[in-house]
């Protein structure tokens, strides 16, 4: 899991890159808490062969579950 | 397929770009000073002048693009539910950063923003001063990828977003109903502005827009280089574009190092100049304009920022860091020296280890 709450782009994008760099995973869960990382995370993974789901939390923040296509 | 699809992904953000450069041609014909449109170094300076934090007469003026800035990005991010106020990531480095920012950007003169807009307007000393200021960008990316952060924000209430603004809003209000407050130029850049309420109108919209699309200078470059995404960069160019034709088409395109307009040709400190301001709004995670942005949509930090630029303005006209037309200021070159290495020193002492 990458926790990037709390962190402003690129930082969230950043963290999930070396994550999949690191393990190559199938499916990776981030959490981010603001729309602007939701939108670039999911791009990068969409780039990067990976589906995204993303589930609002409470509280304003965001889980991101990625799958490898 | 993937050309429309790019198109279709990042229409917003070039057709700001374009709208940018478009204002900036409109606001320079309408009274602004020349190849300075839309500067936010250059207007952040003139605020710290207007609000005498500096002597220097020529440079005081309340600028209301900025205000427009902030309150079209706080508008737009209220409407769009993106208001989401937030501080604690390190807010005096960010201060400090910020001024830091500000220093380099005066002794190149300008801010990335005017740094494209010189380009348009033929001023090839910028072309120097975007070598610097790529060169920065790549090594603050260098420290991104070796895992620096200035650490995370956290959720603040109502007031701490707004305020900002609202400072920003009410001092400009002050400077229409009690003017003898503030200092404004008589002469120099600090006199050239285009009618308030142009300038204050077009603001509004370019932070709105700018809140929307999340254009930023320093992301186009970033993207680019850390993950292959050319929204931003292609807004960039399109800035360089919309300021190239509207120059062209009102016979102001002037190519050439020499005589080119509030700018100096001294190359080795227009590029580190820049070099400053790529590395340090790197680390920031975003150029002045963006910082704007940030503020208008409630981030304290991003605010804090906007204030380390003003006294970075204050100090370098104080201090005589800033340039003028003529060469860099009698302390420009160490400044930028000793910017330089802080913002090294920044790099190197926030890398955090992988767990």
């Amino acid at each position: 899991m990458v926790d990037a709450r709390g962190l402003s782009c690129p930082l969230p994008v950043i963290k999930t890159q070396n994550e999949i760099k690191k393990n190559n995973p199938d499916t990776l869960e981030v959490l981010v808490d603001n729309t602007t990382a939701v939108g670039n995370v999911t791009r990068f993974a969409n780039n990067n062969g990976y589906d995204v789901a993303v589930k609002e939390l409470e509280d304003d923040e965001y889980s991101l579950v990625l799958t490898k296509r | 397929m993937k050309k429309e699809n790019f198109f279709k992904k990042n229409w917003l953000v070039m057709l700001t770009g374009l709208l940018i450069g478009a204002a900036a041609v409109v606001l320079t014909a309408f009274g602004n000073p020349k190849n300075m449109g839309f500067c936010i170094a250059c207007f952040l300076r003139d605020i710290a002048g207007a609000l005498k934090l500096h002597g220097a007469a020529p440079v005081q003026y309340f600028r209301p693009e900025i205000v427009g800035i902030v309150a079209g990005a706080c508008i737009m991010a209220l409407i769009g539910k993106e208001f989401k106020p937030k501080a604690g990531s390190s807010p005096f480095i960010r201060f400090a950063l910020g001024a830091a920012v500000m220093i380099g950007a005066l002794v190149f003169l300008g801010c990335p923003l005017r740094m494209v807009i010189r380009i348009g307007g033929g001023d090839l000393n910028a072309i120097v001063g975007l070598v610097g200021f790529v060169l920065g960008i790549l090594i603050g990316v260098f420290f991104l990828k070796h895992n620096f952060s200035l650490g995370r924000a956290y959720k603040q209430g109502p007031v701490e977003g707004l305020l900002f603004p609202i400072l920003l809003i009410g001092g400009f209000v002050l400077t229409l109903i009690a003017g003898s407050l503030f200092a404004f130029s008589e002469e120099g850049p600090g006199s050239m502005h285009a009618p308030i309420l142009l300038a204050l109108g077009i603001g509004l919209v370019v932070g709105a827009l700018a809140q929307k699309s999340r254009l930023c200078m320093v992301g186009g470059v970033r993207d680019a280089v850390m993950f292959k995404e050319f929204g931003l960069l292609a807004a960039f160019g399109c800035i360089i574009v919309a300021v190239l034709v509207g120059n062209a088409i009102r016979g102001t395109l002037n190519w050439g190092f020499e005589g080119q307009p509030i700018a100096h040709t001294e190359w080795l400190w227009n590029l580190l100049g820049m070099t400053v301001v790529g590395w340090g709004c790197a680390l920031l995670g975003g150029c002045p304009l963006r910082q704007l942005v940030l503020a208008g949509e409630g981030n304290a930090d991003s605010a804090i920022t906007v204030l380390g630029m003003i006294a970075g303005a204050a100090a370098a006209h104080t201090l005589k860091t800033a340039s003028s037309a003529d060469g860099t200021g009698a302390n420009g070159p160490i400044a930028t020296i000793v910017c330089l290495l802080f913002i090294l020193v920044i790099s190197v002492t926030h890398l955090k280890k992988e767990q």
